[in-house]
């Protein structure tokens, strides 16, 4: 098994990184935007584990780990809220969405 | 005589203040009963103190009331001072005031504004008491500008309108300019003499001031102030235009008493202005130029109250004249009679306007004799007073000016003016009562005959025809000024007595025969020049009021200003600016935050 070049994984990181981003600026629907904001955050996480990889450290897969469990946390009050939202305003558009502006 | 003279104007104050704290409270019932209450007590409070007065011989009573402030080494107190001029001004105050609070009962009644004009006119009563009780110069100038206020408030008092309110304005302005005038004056007294008691501060001036250039300056200074309060030449315009106000306003404030004030002032300080000659030679030109000017304006006027306004000048131009012939007596004398028919011209002409639905252009009257029989007979008595016909008591106090005036001085160009005058005052009269009341009917009236209108007009109608008979204790008040050498011969009585008539038998001419030439100066450039009172209005706008607001509208960019009106608008466009970006995209939020990482990032890299 070949050794995977340390820039192959960063630049898919940024790749992912990059997908997820614009997938945030793009798309008008909180749940994709929810996704998207996954999309980034797994980005991330997978430079952690690209690090630990290349020093030989089990840290990287620690923050993994805790990146995972923060993610389900953010995703189940994000949906809690996308959900509320689509009661009160029958409206997932987050254009729509800008009457809630402070 | 005491301190307890002090109620005669607290009565009034405190029912102001009242009125003006309740009045949302009360309703019309209550308001006029502390309005005309108050009054009424006061107005019995100095019948008593006049009845002291005289039951005591007529010896003036001073005295201080309370403590005001001291002030380096300087006194003040609320002195007290009671003499014969200060009772026939009491009198006159609190006895046509009260009769013309009575007849605003039923002329406000209806107006939103009941309490408020109640309150305002009880706190002019008491201004006005306090101007002519003070002992002392600066509580009279406190009363002074307490009235000038009162008259500010009042002419405004429908300040929806929006000339009402220029109107309370000029008159407001003008007058100032004799307050200051005023103010310099009391300042010399008071840093001459360290005192500002009256009776002490002019006792000195006799004393010390014998042959020096002071008297005249001080006498100059005080005549300022009583110039414009009285709306003498050339601070005169701005009474015309304060027929803004209600018509007993007009009555009380314009007609009766307040006006008067300056008139009042001269008299008390006799003993200044009699050591400057000259100064009391000016009184006397400025109030016959006044009392002559005013009366042909008086002449063209079209506007019921505006005719009355400037005769009013014109009849203290006949005191101003009185005061500086050395007439002292004739002018107090003139300054009562004048106050009751021209209330009751007043108060009648109010009568007239309600009726005709506030209407007040005599040229759509006319024709009121047969419906309003009881305001013709009013107009009537007030024109012929007004006009000194014979056993009115316009009548005794003209002719005692004009024949006392002789006797001091002759006859000079003042005094040709004022007899010249008596003949316009009777022309204009009787202008003023053929254009109401006879002749074809161009605005049906409703006519308003309630009682509580009627009877203090009946009351005046007998004061305007009698008052002359009430005594004035005058005797002590004034320094008898030395009679001149002038004999009044029988040909001068004549004239005096035979003008007023010349005046009417023109006018009758003019009414009969005359109407050509009527329409032809109706329409010429004199009769232009008189209506617009001899273009003071408009030689002030141009010198005075047009400079002003030019330097205004030029000064309207303060330089000063501009660097605090940078950082103003500095911080208003960045709020702006900043609070465009917060609209609520959350995407563009996002975008923000990129481009912000991004900078971050190609500054640390």
């Amino acid at each position: 098994m070949t050794e995977i070049p340390v820039e192959h994984g960063l630049l898919f990181a940024a790749a992912l990184f990059c997908i997820g981003l614009v997938g945030v600026l793009v798309r008008r629907n909180l749940v994709f935007m929810l996704m998207s904001l996954e999309l980034m955050l797994n980005a991330t996480a997978f430079v952690f584990v690209l690090g630990g990889a290349l020093h030989g450290n089990a840290d990287g897969q620690v923050m993994f780990v805790m990146i995972l469990t923060l993610a389900a946390a953010e995703v189940a009050v994000g949906l809690a809220l996308v959900v509320h939202l689509y009661h009160r305003h029958r409206s997932l558009d987050a254009d729509r969405l800008d009457v809630m502006k402070g | 005589m005491g301190a307890w003279l002090a109620w005669i104007p607290l009565l009034p104050l405190l029912s102001s203040l009242t009125l003006l704290l309740l009045g949302r409270r009360l309703d019309e019932r209550g308001a006029a009963l502390f309005g005309v209450g108050s009054v009424a007590l006061a107005a019995l409070l100095s019948l008593v103190a006049i009845l002291l007065f005289v039951v005591s011989d007529g010896t003036a009573w001073g005295g201080q009331a309370l403590s005001w402030f001291s002030a380096l080494g300087l006194e003040v107190g609320f002195s007290l001072y009671f003499d014969g001029l200060t009772a026939v001004m009491v009198g006159v105050i609190t006895g046509v005031g009260l009769l013309i609070h009575l007849y605003s009962v039923a002329y406000m009644s209806g107006d939103d504004g009941f309490a408020r004009f109640f309150a305002y006119l009880n706190l002019f009563v008491a201004m006005m008491l306090i101007l002519v009780l003070a002992g002392d110069f600066l509580l009279l100038y406190l009363g002074w500008e307490g009235v000038g206020l009162c008259s500010f408030l009042l002419i405004g008092f429908w300040y929806r309108v929006p000339e009402n309110g220029y109107a309370a304005r000029k008159a407001f302005v003008v007058t100032r300019v004799g307050d200051v005038a005023l103010a310099l004056g009391l300042l010399i007294l008071v840093q001459q003499f360290g005192t500002l008691l009256i009776q002490d501060s002019v006792g000195q001036a006799q004393l010390l001031w014998a042959d020096s250039d002071w008297p005249f300056w001080v006498a100059l200074l005080l005549l300022g102030g009583a110039v414009g309060k009285s709306a003498q030449l050339p601070l005169q315009t701005w009474l015309p235009d304060a027929m803004a106000g209600p018509t007993p306003v007009s009555a009380l404030i314009h007609a009766a008493t307040m006006v008067t004030a300056g008139v009042y002032l001269i008299a008390r300080t006799q003993g200044i202005f009699l050591l400057a000659p000259d100064v009391l030679q000016l009184v006397q030109l400025v109030g016959g130029l006044t009392l002559f000017l005013a009366a042909c304006s008086a002449l063209v006027q079209q506007d019921l109250k505006r005719i009355l306004a400037y005769s009013t000048i014109s009849q203290i131009g006949y005191m101003f004249f009185a005061l500086g012939a050395g007439a002292f007596s004739a002018a107090v004398f003139h300054l009562m009679t004048h106050a009751f028919f021209k209330a009751l011209l007043f108060l009648a002409a109010g009568q007239v306007i309600l009726s005709l639905h506030h209407e007040q252009d005599i040229r759509r009257m006319g024709g009121l004799l047969r419906p309003m029989p009881f305001s013709a007979l009013c107009f009537a008595i007030g024109c012929a007073a007004l006009a000194a016909l014979p056993f009115t008591s316009g009548f005794y106090s003209k002719d005692a000016i004009l024949l006392q005036a002789y006797a001091h001085g002759g006859a000079g160009i003042a005094w040709w003016l004022a007899l010249a005058g008596a003949g316009v005052t009777a022309l204009y009269s009787l202008r003023l009562f053929v254009r109401l009341f006879l002749g074809e009917c161009h605005t049906a009236p409703t006519p308003d005959n309630r009682w509580p209108m009627r009877w203090p007009l009946a009351l005046l109608c007998l004061l305007a025809l009698f008052g002359a008979l009430i005594p004035q204790p005058l005797s002590d008040v004034f320094v008898s000024v030395p009679a001149g050498e002038q004999h009044v011969s029988w040909a001068v009585h004549l004239a005096v007595l035979l003008m007023p008539w010349l005046g009417l038998a023109l006018g009758l001419w003019l009414l009969l025969r005359g109407e050509d030439l009527r329409r032809r100066f109706a329409g010429g450039i004199l009769a232009r020049v008189w209506r617009t009172g001899w273009g003071f209005d408009a030689l002030y706008n141009a010198l005075l009021v047009q400079p002003l607001s030019l330097l205004a509208r030029l000064n309207r960019r303060d330089l000063l200003d501009l660097p605090v009106g940078f950082l103003a608008w500095l911080s208003r466009t960045c709020h702006q600016g900043l609070s465009r970006l917060q609209n609520g995209r959350l995407r563009q939020y996002v975008a923000g935050i990129v481009w912000g990482a991004l900078l971050v990032l190609a500054v640390v890299l």
